[in-house]
């Protein structure tokens, strides 16, 4: 499907109001916790104090004595998983059994007739609890002798005399790296290390649950993938995916963190148990303790460089670890890590590593920020003592189509290099550095992805559009859909409305994540288009008397195709769907199928800071990010993605971090201590988008979500090390951390 | 639990509720009166995201019990729009598309309700400040800015 011509668009590319707009600024759009139902309970979960620690035993005996109290539930409850050791992990997760694996584990909740009986019954179950040792850290995770966090969860892949806490070993590349290495002018070999941080939603999670007697559920939730939510919920309860069905709520916020379950098996469960229908809804403490941030991650990356700045070999170990369960979150970062270069030696080896925090659960292109952030850092440092041109080298060495990727796949079209030249060309490259000031450049990857998907399309015999697609819309994707639509059927976006169809009603869809939704949701509704396309050629043709091959479909109406074909007036839409019950019923179209060919995302931020080099603090006074959309279908929107993801980035090079006491608990559950970015700390966000077409989409569309919180953990650690003249190889840069560097004490 | 009953104007209208001893202003505000518009994302007064009027000032209705509205007129997103004409702050929330998933923009519109209230014509970076108290995670802000300043000049013209 490659495009020889750039394809004009009529709606694909304007800036519509969005369909949710008006219900979001009047307060009317109902979220996780906007609903109730009439004789509902409330709960609250009772959440492990210790970090490491054996149950010896729950009395609920004083809880369950409370007036109000309805039902109460423990790992008991839940008939544990056979078989199937990934959703295990998911339910232990949901409800720890006979260990908690860090503070804020699961062991026991509560629903009562009130939040404030819960409460207090949740404060009056009993945990016997026998401590154990815990460990945190990564690399002292990886030491021999470490606290082992769980037994027997090593994998056939890790060499034997490793600690117990090594789950998992991976390595990529290709190529000869001693003979690439031996080309160098200049190699060096640093060490970083990055802080676990969160996802920060402001919606914190919450959903309505209703279990009835029959053993069939109803769940409203705020969810990135109500099908998925299904499948793990019915697995962790032990019912049928069919005896469930689960509606997403709008959505607060998820950038991946809302990707996995924790609440609803658990709200599910109270519900079966009472009988009644039960809210549950995180606090932001629980959301901190208890819901999934980063890895925690731990680099080293080796680098070699000739003077005029051809990278001759890269070499990188990324040890990750997603708190006491297995992720594969390492794999992404060692695949991720070089791709951004064309080179002939490169290789990279990922380990998990096990430690008493809780689960990692995707955030924003999982894994590659911190990876890319090593590389991208080394890359800088040798540029500054070769004396060259950070941008330059970059394009130099840059991937581009027919490159054998660091992770084995040849790259098909792809905007990197055009980034790169494009923030070469730009204002901002070519400002003056202003005074006080330093400046910092870096590129981002992520693969992105496809994956199941199914959309159903229907004609309204008024000529209007209802599209039903089975992804909760995060951030306009609903726009998107409906001006692809529109542009495939040829009618104005006004007459399209799109909907997010709850798991009774469509087949199964997953995740909004990946940066698949614009991708390949887009591409389920432009075949069903397409679909429902030929059926109302097929009608026309009937009405005409002429060959249904005869017609063809031009500007919203089925049209003679050619002289040949006789002589009719434009059936428009509208009209065919007029007449559709004389001509054989409803019209629709449908589509469902793998999405494949999401075409890979690439990205280049420039940012210009200030140090305080009395407090250490870092001021981003200009910020550029460049990258390539494949097609912009609603620019707004995927301004909004590189906007919102580069001051996420921005966090997680600055301020965010996870801070643990030597008791293993967290010392910042708040917004008040984790401090993610407030409007006074950021300038504008300069976008400049590329549109170099995705091969695999009509259109030209590529995902363009992720990528943007990668290049700035590095770009503004390029900007500050050269400010102030010291290089930093750990995140977050806050002030205490870069005035020690400032100060060298 | 006694209960305490509160009479106060919620976006002009009367109203009665009973107020548990412990009850914040924003669950009185979402459970007994139905008004769903302002959002707990923290409960501490962090995010803003709960962001009401009680007498004339910003507050984070979190932090407010339902007993001290006693007497109090209080504005919530729900009394911004006059029926089906939108406030311009509304409309260039739209129009700018200043905000992705929403959860964050009813408090967001009343804190920059009254900061064109009482700054007709703010600066970047005075709005920037106004709303230093009002966490958004997805947009970076940069739209939002935009869109104050936009609702502020055709709110001047």
């Amino acid at each position: 499907m490659a495009l020889d011509q750039p394809r004009k668009f009529k709606y694909v590319g304007t800036r519509p109001a969005r369909p949710d707009g008006i219900d979001k600024v009047t307060g009317r759009a109902q979220y996780g916790n906007d609903i109730t139902a009439p004789g509902m309970l409330w709960a609250k979960v009772l959440r492990s104090p210790h970090a490491h620690a054996r149950i010896l035993s729950i009395d609920t005996s004083a809880a369950e004595a409370l007036p109000g109290v309805r039902a109460i539930v423990t790992g008991a409850d839940f008939p544990p998983i056979e078989g199937d050791a990934g959703m295990r992990d998911v339910q232990l997760n949901c409800m720890a059994t006979t260990h908690v694996w860090y503070e804020g584990h699961a062991v026991a909740a509560v629903a009562a007739t009130s939040q404030a009986i819960a409460n207090k019954a949740a404060r009056l179950i009993k945990v016997e609890y026998e401590i154990l040792p815990h460990v945190t850290d990564v690399d002292a995770a990886m030491a021999p002798g470490a606290p082992v966090v769980r037994e027997g969860q090593t994998m056939e892949n890790v060499p034997a005399g490793m600690s117990a806490n090594v789950t998992y070993h991976s390595e990529f590349g290709h190529g000869d790296l001693a003979a690439g290495f031996a080309r160098a002018d200049k190699i060096i070999e640093r060490n970083f290390r990055t802080a676990a941080t969160h996802q920060g939603y402001i919606e914190p999670q919450a959903c309505l649950a209703s279990m009835t007697a029959d053993g069939r559920g109803e769940l409203w939730t705020c969810t990135q993938g109500h099908f998925y939510f299904r499948t793990a919920c019915a697995a962790i309860l032990g019912i049928e995916a069919s005896a469930l069905r689960v509606t997403a709520s709008e959505i607060g916020g998820g950038f991946g963190g809302k990707t996995q379950v924790w609440a609803e098996p658990v709200a599910l469960a109270l519900s079966k148990k009472a009988g009644k229908p039960v809210k549950l809804t995180m606090t932001r403490d629980e959301v901190f303790r208890g819901t999934g941030p980063t890895v925690t991650t731990s680099i080293t990356c080796k680098i070699g460089m000739t003077k005029d700045g051809r990278i001759t070999a890269g070499e990188a170990t990324l040890r990750y670890s997603g708190g006491a369960f297995h992720t594969g979150t390492c794999d992404m970062g060692a695949m991720a890590a070089f791709a951004s270069y064309d080179l002939d030696a490169v290789r990279t080896y990922g380990w998990n590593v096990l430690t008493n925090r809780p689960k990692e659960i995707s955030y924003r292109a999982p894994g590659a920020p911190q990876a890319i952030y090593a590389v991208e850092s080394t890359i800088d440092e040798l540029c500054q003592l070769l004396n060259l041109d950070p941008l330059d080298v970059r394009i130099k060495n840059a991937a581009k189509a027919g490159t054998k990727s660091s992770y084995g796949v040849v790259f098909e079209e792809m905007g990197l290099l055009a980034a790169l030249k494009a923030a070469k060309a730009h204002p901002h490259w070519n400002s003056p550095v202003p005074e006080g000031a330093s400046r910092g450049v870096a590129c981002g990857f992520w693969f992105n992805f496809g994956g199941n998907t199914c959309v159903s399309l229907n004609i309204g015999t008024d000529g209007t559009v209802a599209v039903s697609e089975g992804n909760p819309d995060i951030g306009g994707s609903r726009a998107s859909i409906s001006l692809m639509a529109a542009e495939e059927l040829g009618v104005p976006y006004e007459k399209v409305r799109t909907v997010i169809a709850d798991t009774g009603t469509l087949g199964y869809n997953d995740n909004t994540d990946g940066s698949r939704v614009t991708f390949a949701v887009g591409l389920a509704t432009i075949r069903a288009a397409q679909e429902a396309k030929k059926d109302m050629m097929r009608r026309a043709a009937a009405i005409w008397g002429i060959d249904a091959e005869a017609v063809e479909w031009v500007d919203g109406a089925a049209v003679p195709a050619g002289p040949n074909a006789g002589k009719f007036p434009p059936m428009t839409l509208a009209e065919i769907a007029a007449q559709s019950f004389q001509t054989g019923g409803p019209i629709a179209g449908h589509c469902d199928f793998q999405a494949d060919g999401a075409g890979v995302s690439f990205g280049v931020h420039i940012a210009d800071v200030a140090v305080d080099q009395e407090t250490g603090k870092t001021k981003v006074l200009r910020y550029t990010v460049f990258q390539d959309a494949g097609k912009a279908v609603h620019p707004d929107y995927v301004e909004g993605q590189m906007q919102g993801g580069a001051v996420q980035g921005i966090g997680m090079a600055l301020n965010e971090e996870y801070i643990y006491s030597d008791k293993g608990v967290i010392l910042n559950p708040g917004f008040l201590d984790y401090r993610i970015p407030v409007a006074s700390d950021m300038p504008m966000i300069e976008t400049v988008i590329l549109e170099i077409p995705n091969p695999g989409h009509p259109y030209g569309v590529r995902g363009v979500g992720e990528t943007p919180i990668v290049p700035p953990l590095a770009t503004l650690t390029n900007a500050i090390s050269r400010g102030i003249g010291k290089r930093l190889y750990e995140l977050p840069m806050s002030p205490p951390r870069v005035l020690k560097a400032i100060k060298g004490h | 639990m006694t209960g305490t009953l509160v009479t106060s104007k919620v976006n002009g209208d009367e109203v009665q509720f009973i107020a548990d001893p412990g009850e914040t202003l924003l669950d009185v505000l979402r459970y007994k009166l139905n008004l769903m518009g302002a959002k707990e994302g923290c409960g501490t007064g962090d995010c803003g995201a709960c962001t009401v009027t009680l007498n004339g000032r910003i507050v984070c209705s979190c932090l407010v019990l339902g007993v001290e509205a006693e007497g109090a007129t209080i504005g919530t997103i729900e009394g911004m729009a006059d029926g089906n004409r939108l406030h311009p702050l509304q409309q260039a929330f739209i129009d700018h598309a200043a905000l992705q998933c929403g959860i964050c923009t009813p408090g967001i519109l009343v804190a920059a309700q009254k900061l064109l209230e009482r700054n007709p014509d703010p600066t970047e970076e005075e709005i920037r400040y106004w709303l230093a108290g009002n966490l958004c995670r997805c947009t970076g802000y940069d739209k939002i800015v935009r869109a104050v300043q936009a609702a502020a000049a055709q709110m001047r013209a």
